[in-house]
């Protein structure tokens, strides 16, 4: 049932565009059907989750390699097919109102409903193969979501770079998995993580942590790769709550969060996240409010959820997996909701300037009452989810002990009380104040616009007042998961009022801090803005750096491997063949044992003799007429071998043939000055000269080896024995040729055919140009 | 014997390779036919040589009678020499109308496929870029092209 379930959207996907042009311009009511009917398949394994049950379903894919087509639901992965499923119906219908009437939504729709069944693929998958199919499947999808409006440059140099950056950390994570495959025997995830003492204790140990972590950092555009998240932007709006907020940039978090059973608890582990997580959320929650777009804001506060989800797990159990856990849900129901308002607001007033905005309460009141529950939600107010995930990531913060968690729970301050400036950038702003003058004269965005974002921030209320029931479904299986243990409910206990104690406390310093800094939020822009010129550089312009640079690098290398110099290729190839024949010989062996002087008939000397001079002659003479000459001899010399040495055939051929290519050298060559002026310096020549012998000296030594080995006669005795017998032929390589090989010899024929027409056909070309009278061809 | 054909064999590959290595597209050519006539020498020594042992049945028998020279390599030798005269016409008359089109017959100032880069130098300067320094024959002699 799982595997249907998973790739069904790649199947609706691929038929979209006929639902659309068949059922017209509400055919998003009927795509969303899918996602909604994989939310209540995936909502049935709740109370089993919550129980501590985990489902397994495999189908066999390459079982030569290990590699199945496994899912596993458990309480992670379930949140998580939750949340893509969920939104995902809600982005559908979305899109519906959003891209209402674009020529291409149905190209779209292929693209978005892919994305969702890769994004179901990687949070279910179980095997490591699988698991990888489908993560790089989602950077395909996302690429092409990015890219959707291909017509302007920079949604293809987004779409690009995201690519580059999450495929290429799909690589490091393939690395990675196949390494912890090796060492923990298996390539089933759920396996490989209870064993992680095995892992552990691997020499390979650190790699595959760097490895997994160069995946899920990029996936999840932790600092330093998070540059490609805000590009994304470029994305319609749909694209950008679903994918670059609530689900795919999740898929690293999700990784992390997967992985720590097995390759967490150490050090290392423990710094990586933590660290890279703090400056994260801190580098994305400042640089949020240096933003005159509302998606810009939020994909910025986007960069600092995602590191405080990576910090927070690195917190580890149970109070950093507890905070993160809530902390996933919170986040994905505010921020699906802000983009899709903010989205709204930009499709009903034509920008998504805050400065532009102000006093849109009025004529969007559904909108502004979810972007409001969202906005509340996000700055961790009471009851919201929010508040209860602040409070229990002070908590772990707190418990961290005495230096590190009073650093750590300052940045999360910080990180918090920048989150609410930027909460009041998107709601605060284009709602109150007054109304200015926008491009388009708004009005309430269609039913479309403003059911998702009303669901999702109606249950960011409801999971903080319902609190337990959040408890038991969601976050306690999810926390069981990442520590690999069974659901505690008891660790995994919430409180929406918890006492006069420090978290809360923190709470209103938070919210204080965060008011404080909406009111000077012009003032913080314009001093961050003029700071970041100041530096006048960031990790998007050294991406532009790296790629100037690969380009520079492969000039150079193409400017040395490429010279354009016949001679400098050729010289390359006789080289490496020496030398890799040499090397051969010296460590495998086959050259010649033993040097013993045969017996040489003085007639052989002589033939042997004619052909070393003809051939050295022609080397050495500069005459044209000598060297064709010194050519001859040496092709009549070697007819001479063929006579002595029992090969009247080839004697024949060898002589006609001879003749044959001095009077073609004779006739052409004249027709070339005779006069050579093509000299190669003395160092070339010498260089040359050393790189001949060396290359004749491999031929004699290769051919010595032959020779001194054996010889296996099978084939020409058997071919001596049938030839008259079968077929009734006295000569035996004339039987060969035309009865034995047949084909070979018509294949053989046509070649010299075509050489012969083409030989004829460029005489003939240069007869034409000569009648025509047309000059021949340019000096060079 | 096939030692000593090993040992002919190296030195005509190296000539060979001495020619091919040069700027001249002519003494390429040259290279290119002493190197055919290598390869079918070193197939032929490969198939060991037999004296005065044809591989021919006599007319009255079914099978040769005693030794007799290993046909194989013969046959395929024959295929060789005739493919190698294919190939070598047909390099000289694409060669000929390289230099009837270019003018020359030095590779280096061949760069039509692969034009030179913005900055690189003409075929000039020393080690095998040089223009004609120096010629053989009279200097000045008007050449039979330059007569047309």
């Amino acid at each position: 049932m799982m595997l249907p379930a998973v790739i069904s959207g790649f199947a609706l996907g691929a038929v979209a565009p006929w639902v659309v042009r068949a059922v017209g311009a509400r055919a998003h009511w009927l795509l969303a059907v899918l996602p909604a009917v994989l939310f209540v398949y995936f909502a049935g394994f709740l109370p089993g989750v919550a129980e501590g049950q985990v489902y397994r379903f495999a189908t066999e894919w390459v079982p030569g390699l290990g590699v199945t087509l496994s899912f596993y639901v458990d309480g992670l992965a379930l949140l998580f097919a939750l949340l893509i499923s969920g939104i995902g119906t809600f982005i559908v219908i979305y899109t519906g109102g959003y891209l209402h009437g674009h020529e291409q939504i149905g190209r779209f729709y292929v693209y978005l409903l892919s994305f969702m069944a890769s994004m179901l693929g990687v949070v279910l998958a179980d095997n490591a193969i699988t698991l990888f199919v489908f993560w790089e499947l989602t950077s395909l999808t996302s690429f092409l979501l990015i890219g959707f409006n291909h017509e302007e440059s920079r949604s293809r140099r987004a779409a690009v770079q995201a690519l580059i950056v999450t495929g290429g950390g799909g690589l490091a994570l393939l690395a990675g998995l196949l390494l912890m495959g090796a060492v923990g025997g298996t390539l089933e995830i759920s396996e490989l993580m209870t064993q992680p003492e095995v892992l552990h204790g691997s020499p390979l140990y650190t790699a595959m942590v760097i490895l997994v972590l160069a995946g899920a950092f990029s996936k999840s555009a932790q600092f330093p790769l998070h540059f490609w998240l805000p590009n994304a932007m470029e994305a319609p709006t749909p694209v950008s709550a679903y994918l670059h907020s609530s689900t795919m940039v999740k898929a690293g978090v999700y990784l992390v969060a997967r992985m720590s059973p097995g390759l967490g608890g150490s050090e290392l582990w423990f710094y990586a996240l933590v660290i890279f997580g703090a400056v994260t959320m801190l580098t994305g929650a400042l640089l949020a409010l240096r933003q005159t777009d509302l998606k810009l804001v939020l994909a910025y506060t986007t960069v600092a959820g995602l590191g405080t989800l990576v910090m927070l797990i690195g917190l580890s159990a149970p109070l950093g997996y507890k905070a993160a856990a809530v902390f996933l849900i919170t986040h994905a129901l505010y921020k699906g909701c802000l983009f899709m308002s903010a989205g709204a607001v930009d499709h009903e007033t034509g920008t998504r300037n805050p400065l532009e905005l102000g006093g849109l309460r009025g004529a969007m009141p559904i909108t502004f009452a979810a972007a409001a529950l969202a906005g509340l939600s996000m700055s961790g107010i009471v009851p919201f989810i929010g508040f209860i995930g602040k409070e229990v990531m002070y908590e772990a913060t707190l418990h961290l002990g005495p230096v590190g968690g009073v650093v750590l729970t300052i940045a999360t301050i910080a990180g918090n009380a920048l989150t609410i400036v930027a909460a009041g950038v998107v709601v605060l702003r284009p709602f109150f104040g007054e109304r200015r003058k926008t491009p388009k004269h708004p009005h309430e965005a269609p039913v479309e616009l403003y059911l998702g974002p009303c669901v999702l921030a109606g249950l960011g209320l409801l999971a903080g007042i319902a609190y337990p029931l959040t408890q038991d479904s969601l976050t306690a299986p999810m926390m069981g998961s990442m520590a690999g243990t069974m659901p505690d409910h008891r660790a995994a206990e919430l409180y929406l009022w918890h006492g006069l104690k420090l978290p809360l406390f923190l709470s209103l310093l938070t919210l204080g801090l965060g008011i404080a800094g909406y009111v000077y939020w012009d003032r913080i822009r314009e001093s961050l803005a003029a700071t970041l010129r100041a530096i006048g550089w960031g990790p998007d312009l050294g991406y532009d750096q790296v790629i100037a640079g690969v380009e520079w690098l492969s000039f150079r290398q193409v400017r040395v491997q490429q010279t354009g110099y016949l001679r400098h290729y050729l010289i390359v190839t006789f080289t490496v063949f020496a030398a890799f024949v040499v090397w051969t010989l010296m460590t495998v062996g086959g050259g010649p044992s033993a040097f013993e002087m045969p017996a040489v008939r003085l007639t052989e000397w002589v033939a042997l003799g004619l052909m070393v001079m003809g051939a050295g002659a022609a080397t050495l003479v500069y005459s044209r007429i000598a060297a064709i000459a010194a050519i001859g001899v040496v092709g009549y010399a070697v007819a001479l071998i063929f006579v002595m040495f029992s090969a009247p055939d080839l004697a024949f051929t060898q002589f006609m043939v001879e003749t044959l290519t001095v009077v073609i050298l004779v006739l052409v060559l004249m027709r070339v000055p005779l006069e050579v002026r093509a000299f190669r310096g003395l160092g070339a020549r010498i260089r040359d000269a050393v790189i001949s012998i060396a290359v004749g000296v491999v031929f004699t030594l290769v051919l010595m080896g032959v020779v001194q080995g054996d010889l296996d006669l099978r084939l020409s005795e058997y071919f001596a024995e049938t030839s008259v017998p079968v077929a009734h032929g006295h000569n035996i390589v004339n039987v060969i040729l035309v009865d034995f090989r047949a084909l070979d010899t018509l294949g053989e024929i046509f070649v010299v055919t075509v050489a012969g027409l083409s030989t004829f056909a460029l005489v003939r070309l240069a007869l034409f140009k000569r009648k025509g009278g047309a000059g021949e061809g340019g000096g060079a | 014997m096939e030692n000593v054909l090993a040992i002919v064999v190296g030195i005509l590959v190296a000539c060979a390779t001495f020619l091919i290595l040069s700027r001249d597209l002519i003494r390429i050519l040259l290279g290119i036919a002493i190197l055919s006539n290598a390869a079918n020498l070193l197939i032929f020594t490969a198939g060991r040589v037999t004296r005065d042992a044809p591989p021919l049945v006599p007319g009255d028998l079914e099978v040769p009678a005693g030794a007799y020279a290993n046909p194989l390599p013969q046959a395929l030798i024959l295929t060789a020499i005739v493919i190698g005269f294919g190939l070598l016409a047909f390099a000289l008359v694409l060669s000929y109308r390289a230099y009837v089109a270019m003018r020359t017959v030095d590779v280096d100032a061949m760069r039509e496929a692969e034009p030179p880069y913005p900055d690189q130098s003409p075929p000039t300067g020393e080690d095998g870029r040089q223009t004609p320094l120096r010629r053989r024959g009279a200097a000045g002699t008007p050449t039979r092209e330059a007569a047309q």
